[in-house]
């Protein structure tokens, strides 16, 4: 199986490995996955709390390429954008923005997951209700 | 391409016996079953050569070597051949669940139709316990199956303590010598062995050709033929011989048995180097049994690191994992699992496989871009941050989905 050029970009040159703080009010933080699956992503959003924009976000896979990239690939996405934008992400936009292949398509699932439990994580701090 | 460590998985083959092969494809290209022409002749020929280098190797018959299309056929061969043939004696087999899926997928079949089948757990170094395969024998026990070298961690079973306890209970003795038969001396006779698989591709000969040892002297063992049609092999499988297939796998014999001792020792040398250098790297784990292993093989976990993510990082470099993320089932390796490794150990590993061609400048390269791989991995790793801040990952309540 070979990998499409942005997976293998996105795995050379990933955008924004890091971490925020996690106790911050105004930071999301999304744990998903677990080892014994051999799958673990961990991505956090920095909002301005007054705009509701996401100012920054920051990823840390324990994956695949196709993982590593869907997470970075989320990242990118995520800068710019309102919480409500963030929430419309959906994983099929990731698949056809990597060329995932179907054995593949659940890296994306992943990532979508890590994205909105991130942002209810957020939501959950600024004592707001957390969207399914 | 990329610098091949992989020679579990398959082998180059050797010049030398893709230049034994060419005649017998378009100059010789007679059926070896063809009685009456020269054509014929000379494939026959070829063959009862080929049969001799083969059983030479393993200190066999020429009589006793029945050539099949591979390993997997052997297995089936062996197991459901015995099956069947034996069906009057009993319908019990003990094997290891750390055994190749050609082993284990013909033990399912045998069960589907009926037969019993024990399945023996190794320890963690992979070993079975013999007193444990003492016990699981009963009345109706017709073989035991036991790999000689295992493929994944390379792990080499006690055989002839395994044959021992078969021959003290007058059962037969079957072993899927696969990963060793060319790789370490391997003795039917001395070690008491009544039938064994293995396949040319392994040691450096063409694919597509493999043999199944059966003993015809104390005791005479017979199968069941599961392929019919004409009663080639002894009437135990049929069909049209490979001509150029067996001639290569001859000759790979050959060359296995003038090079394997000073081959085994150059790599085992290459490989405990490999080895030795690669668990500098922090947290990284050598999977199976150090003492009893096959001398090219090594198998290493690197904590908090996922293998295929791995391979992508050392992209100039061939080799495979046990990771979930490498099968197509998405299922971790399972003969890791059956070791009592956790499952995020099975994702972390790597199996390097070093050949006949390998050489130290590739161990060299191996070493430098696995271990800057592994870190810059690490450094991608939640898992990898939560470890270095003191966190015990067994108590994390993981969301998985």
């Amino acid at each position: 199986m070979a990998y499409s050029e942005k997976v293998i970009d996105h795995y050379n040159n990933p955008r924004n490995i890091g971490t925020l703080n996690k106790d911050e009010k105004n930071v999301g933080t999304g744990l998903v996955g677990a080892p014994e699956c051999g799958d673990v992503m961990r991505l956090q959003i920095q909002v301005n709390e007054e705009n509701g924009i996401i100012e920054d976000a920051k990823f840390k896979t324990f994956g695949c390429g196709s993982a590593i990239a869907s997470s970075s690939l989320a990242t990118e996405w995520l800068k710019g954008k309102t919480v409500e934008e963030a929430m419309a992400i959906d994983n099929m936009d990731i698949v056809e923005e990597l060329a995932l292949p179907p054995v593949k398509i659940h890296c994306s699932v992943l990532a979508e997951d890590a994205i909105k439990t991130a942002i209810n994580d957020y939501r959950t701090k600024q004592g707001l209700e957390e969207i399914k | 391409m990329p610098i091949y460590l992989d020679n579990n998985a398959t082998t180059p083959m050797d010049p030398r016996v893709l230049e034994a092969m060419l005649p017998y494809f378009n100059d010789k290209f007679g059926n070896a079953a063809s009685r009456n022409h020269a054509f014929g002749w000379n494939a026959e020929e070829a063959v009862d050569y080929a049969r001799e280098q083969v059983a030479k190797l393993i200190n066999a018959s020429p009589k006793e070597i029945i050539f099949t299309s591979g390993a997997t056929e052997s297995n089936n061969l062996a197991l459901k051949g015995i099956f069947e043939m034996y069906a009057r004696k009993g319908n019990h087999i003990i094997t290891v669940n750390t055994e190749h899926k050609a082993v284990l997928d013909s033990c399912k079949h045998i069960e589907k139709l009926g037969g019993k089948v024990t399945y023996l757990e190794p320890a963690v170094d992979g070993l079975i316990n013999l007193e444990d395969l003492e016990k699981a024998i009963t009345p109706e026990t017709i073989v035991i199956s036991v790999m000689y070298g295992n493929n994944e961690i390379g792990v080499l079973q006690p055989i002839e303590e395994i044959s021992a306890i078969a021959r003290k209970h007058g059962i037969l003795f079957h072993s899927d010598a696969t990963q060793a038969v060319g790789k370490v001396p391997v003795d039917v006779q001395a070690q008491n062995i009544d039938l064994m698989s293995f396949t040319a591709h392994k040691m450096y000969g063409p694919k597509g050709v493999g043999a199944l040892y059966v003993r015809r002297k104390n005791p005479r063992v017979k199968v069941t033929a599961q392929v019919d049609g004409g009663g080639h092999e002894r009437g135990m499988r049929s069909g049209t011989l490979n001509v150029p297939g067996i001639v290569g796998f001859g000759k790979a014999c050959e060359l296995c048995m003038n090079e394997m001792e000073e081959e085994a020792k150059r790599l085992s040398k290459m490989r405990d180097r490999l080895e030795a250098e690669l668990l500098k790297v922090e947290e990284s784990y050598v999977n199976g049994s150090v003492e009893h292993r096959l001398p090219h093989v090594t198998n290493i976990s690197f904590k908090h690191v996922e293998g295929e993510g791995l391979m992508m990082g050392i992209k100039d470099l061939a080799v495979s994992s046990g990771s979930a993320c490498t099968s197509a089932s998405l299922e971790p390796s399972y003969v890791l699992k059956n070791l009592g490794l956790d499952d995020d150990l099975a994702h972390s590993s790597l199996r390097f496989g070093l050949g006949r061609f390998t050489i130290d400048e590739e161990i060299d390269y191996a070493i430098d871009h696995v271990s800057k791989a592994v870190n810059k991995l690490r450094d991608m790793s939640p898992l990898w941050e939560m470890f270095k801040e003191g966190i015990d990952l067994k108590t994390v309540e993981w969301q998985e989905h």
